[in-house]
């Protein structure tokens, strides 16, 4: 499944998680992070496994947009023992998004 | 094997994907990086027939999807890295491995121009931007630029200077040659939040973790300048997207060049519609009549091959 991040529950759900997490920045007025919406959805049925995706809405999560210094979306940023272990903005392709995945659990 | 492959999936690739859907061709559409294309990066379509009220542009490419699903078209999420035209089938290899068709449609459209500066890319995405609809939001009450002198790059400034404190437009031009339509430059050249700067080439995008500013120089004196700025957005063109054709299908200026007033390319069963074979309109509703082209033209190779 894929996750649904907010302000409220972002310190437990991803920087206190044990396990890798995937969060999409992405807002309902951004054409391109509609774009990301059914590659997140077949990220999660293939790698859903060993990591864990989900979306943020940076409307309702502004605070945690701005302490990321996010300013474009879509971003897509890897998370690790609550640490940025990856970033990428703008639309991506799967294989992009795996690779970095790839890259994190190797690591 | 396929009767039909399509490569994209703007105005041009789901109406080619339509057409050979209900022709019964059952054709495989593959997104590429930006499923939907360009028009789901706008807000509102006002000139598209059929919608007098506009209709936003990611809903307008996400009805061609259904329309095309409910005929039978495939589509799927995914990159093609390579295609080999040189026999038939043709080979289309994709991120997750390799598809084989009778019949090829080219529509992978365009791409954001970029500036090719240092600097470019440490800040994508870092104060550096390509849509200002996406990213507007993030620069309330800063200074930002516009680079570029047509139309996008006008619609890009009247959009961002509802939420900015200013928008300079930095452009190679001289005043009074921009290439802006009249509407676009008066609606711009109106607001108080934006102002020209004219003859200046964008030499570096400068910054820390985040952008700062920009080196500018320019083009008349040659005079060199650093201007403090929050974000900078990009709004110099578009190339088409044929760096994988290069070689294999005859290009004008990166274009796809097509036959007369057909879309069949050089190599017979492959056909091109869309932005990335049409320098001259780039409109949705062009994309889509070139679409519907390349769609028939297909349609009838495989009919005239089969016989």
């Amino acid at each position: 499944m894929t996750y649904v991040f907010t302000a409220q529950n972002f310190e437990k759900e991803v920087l206190k998680s044990k396990r890798l997490v995937l969060v999409d920045f992405w807002a309902p007025w951004c054409g391109p992070c509609k774009m990301m919406g059914p590659v997140i959805d077949e990220l999660v049925e293939e790698m859903g496994d060993k990591v864990k995706i989900g979306k943020l809405n940076v409307d309702e999560g502004a605070a945690v947009a701005s302490q990321f210094g996010i300013m474009s979306i879509p971003t897509m940023i890897l998370f690790h023992d609550g640490a940025a272990v990856g970033q990428v903005s703008g639309v991506q392709t799967k294989a992009n998004l795996a690779g970095m995945i790839k890259k994190a659990v190797k690591a | 094997m396929r009767k039909v492959i399509i490569i994209g999936t703007g105005p041009a690739g789901y109406t080619a994907a339509i057409y050979t859907a209900r022709a019964g061709l059952k054709p495989l559409v593959l997104t590429g990086e930006r499923m939907g294309g360009w028009l789901t990066t706008t807000t509102e379509v006002e000139n598209f027939p059929g919608f007098p009220e506009g209709v936003e542009g990611p809903e307008l490419m996400e009805r061609m999807l259904k329309q095309a699903e409910k005929f039978g078209a495939e589509v799927k999420i995914g990159s093609v890295t390579a295609v080999d035209l040189s026999s038939r089938p043709f080979k289309v290899t994709t991120d997750e491995g390799e598809e084989e068709a009778e019949t090829l449609i080219v529509a992978t459209g365009s791409s954001a121009r970029r500036l090719g500066v240092p600097g470019e890319d440490e800040f994508w995405g870092k104060g550096l931007s390509v849509c200002a609809t996406c990213d507007a939001a993030f620069f309330r009450d800063r200074e930002v630029a516009v680079v570029g002198g047509g139309d996008s790059a006008m619609e890009e400034a009247t959009f961002l200077a509802r939420f900015v404190k200013s928008v300079k437009v930095l452009t190679r031009k001289s005043e009074g040659e921009l290439r802006a339509s009249k509407p676009m430059l008066e609606r711009a050249q109106a607001d108080e939040k934006i102002g020209f700067v004219y003859n200046v080439d964008v030499q570096e995008v400068l910054g820390e973790k985040v952008v700062t500013g920009v080196k500018i120089k320019n083009n008349k004196t040659n005079e060199e300048s650093e201007m403090s700025l929050e974000g900078l957005f990009l709004a110099i063109g578009h190339i088409p997207n044929t760096k994988m054709f290069e070689g294999k299908l005859e290009l004008a200026k990166g274009y796809i060049v097509t036959e007369g007033d057909s879309t069949a390319t050089k190599v017979s069963g492959v056909f091109s519609c869309g932005d990335v074979m049409d320098w001259k309109f780039r409109q949705a509703i062009t994309a889509a009549g070139t679409g519907c082209m390349a769609a028939l033209e297909a349609q009838r190779f495989l009919e005239s091959s089969e016989a």
